[in-house]
């Protein structure tokens, strides 16, 4: 088995590295590349993403041929990936951070700025926060309803299809925190940071 | 609902810890990296290093501390203290650190912030400002509190939230290592200010405190050094006391 964590220049990834080989010891090869060919014969991707929308589609596209090779990973060969925060975000259609920029479109739906009632919550949304789990989705295996979470962003996923979302959280609203959709995954969240609870879902996500 | 978060915070020179009392007279307890496995276990939020090691050769040390903590715990590590650069900050992230706070060289160069904040995302930067009553305002220091700045605490944070910090460290002067409890006018009057999350830290003596800072203080967090670190309280008994007067905590 063969795991790969997309390296495309999104931010600080090295806390997603050192859970996944946490979780992996030795049994499971993680790989993190953005070599085109290792990510086509993985067997799942994780696709990280830090800063915003636009700097993380940005550095996709200055990958050649990244996209057009998660695209085919996903949508034609149907193997799991797992999103993480803004990992999440860019399975839109189309994100607002910074300035309008397309997404993948791989999960139909946008990323807006969190309504945080004109001030009265703080943003950035960061800390411990529960998940609601209304959907059963393969990587909540063993994990409790109401279980924390550690999230740190501004801006969140609202999908057209509300049968895709697997979890929400209570904030300033109701924020999508995980979807699942056929092989496409996703958290909100940072599983890497949540302590053991967040290396479950790894755990998981790994053995699906 | 969002909980309130408890942040020990470890400071460390040359790779040991230590926690001095208003910054001065320093007592070495121990190695950084057990020392957070034990809080992170323990359920601490996320775990704080302030790195108050003086030159700059001395650099690697804290960065293999980062990397060796990192593999261990799984909660956020802030780290702090001598971060003067982008490449400081690339370093840290690199070495697993999940935020970078930032004090010195967020007063002497604003652009520090505003190109940081850009280059690796808001949430990972953290402006941490050291501030000292001085009549009916409160002054910036830097260098470890031994310099004033004269800049306006308040309009300060206002700027950095502007800038791209995406959370506040707010450290009291007056307050640090007296165990008195935290300036809470200053908290609650920067935490009305801004937008983004504000952190308490500096005079904790006991767990009513950190009570004081999130209900009066409006702080989103608590950090706490040597109530923790001395084991006078754990974190565990922190969040049940906290939790017993309202306050949303993970438990």
């Amino acid at each position: 088995m063969k795991v790969t964590i997309v390296d495309y220049n999104s931010g600080n990834i090295s806390s997603v590295i050192n859970s996944f080989k946490e979780v992996a010891k030795d049994k499971v090869n993680i790989e993190i590349t953005s070599d085109l060919n290792k990510i086509k014969s993985s067997d799942k991707v994780i696709l990280p993403g830090q800063g915003s929308f636009k700097s993380c589609v940005d550095a996709l596209r200055n990958i050649d041929g990244l996209i057009d090779t998660l695209n085919e990973f996903v949508i034609n060969k149907k193997k799991p990936l797992l999103g993480i925060c803004v990992g999440l975000q860019m399975f839109a259609d189309i994100g607002y951070e910074e300035t309008e920029t397309k997404g993948l479109g791989w999960i139909s739906g946008k990323v807006l700025k969190i309504d945080n009632q004109g001030g009265k919550f703080k943003l950035p949304h960061i800390g411990w926060n529960q998940i609601n789990i209304i959907k059963d989705s393969k990587i909540f295996k063993n994990i409790k309803n109401n279980s924390h979470m550690y999230f740190v962003h501004s801006y969140e996923f609202v999908p057209n299809d509300k049968k895709v979302i697997s979890a929400t959280t209570n904030y300033s609203s109701k924020i999508v925190c995980s979807v699942e959709k056929e092989n496409i995954f996703g958290t909100q969240f940072h599983p890497e940071k949540s302590d053991k609870i967040g290396l479950q879902i790894i755990y998981n996500f790994i053995n699906l | 609902m969002l909980k309130n978060r408890i942040i020990p915070c470890l400071d460390v020179k040359n790779g040991r810890v230590v926690k001095g009392i208003n910054f001065i007279d320093l007592k070495d307890a121990g190695d950084p990296v057990e020392q957070a496995k034990i809080y992170s276990d323990g359920g601490a939020d996320e775990i704080c290093f302030l790195d108050i090691t003086a030159s700059n050769e001395n650099r690697e040390i804290i960065y293999d501390v980062v990397k060796k903590t990192s593999k261990k715990c799984f909660v956020p590590l802030t780290v702090g203290g001598g971060v003067r650069s982008i490449e400081d900050i690339n370093n840290l992230l690199n070495c697993g650190a999940d935020k970078v706070s930032i004090n010195t060289a967020a007063v002497e160069n604003s652009k520090v912030i505003i190109n940081s904040s850009k280059k690796f995302g808001s949430q990972c930067i953290v402006v941490a400002i050291d501030a000292k009553k001085n009549g009916d305002k409160w002054e910036v220091f830097t260098h470890g509190g031994r310099n004033n700045s004269g800049i306006d605490a308040l309009e300060y944070a206002e700027q950095m939230e502007e800038n791209g910090a995406g959370e506040l460290l707010v450290t009291s002067m007056d307050r640090d290592g007296t165990q008195v409890g935290y300036d809470i006018e200053l908290m609650s009057k920067i935490s009305s200010k801004v937008n983004i999350p504000v952190i308490a830290s500096g005079g904790v003596g006991n767990l009513d405190h950190l009570v004081d800072g999130i209900k009066l203080g409006k702080a989103s967090a608590v950090l706490a050094a040597s109530i923790f670190h001395y084991g006078k309280h754990s974190v565990q008994e922190a969040k049940e006391y906290l939790d017993s007067k309202g306050i949303p905590v993970r438990i």
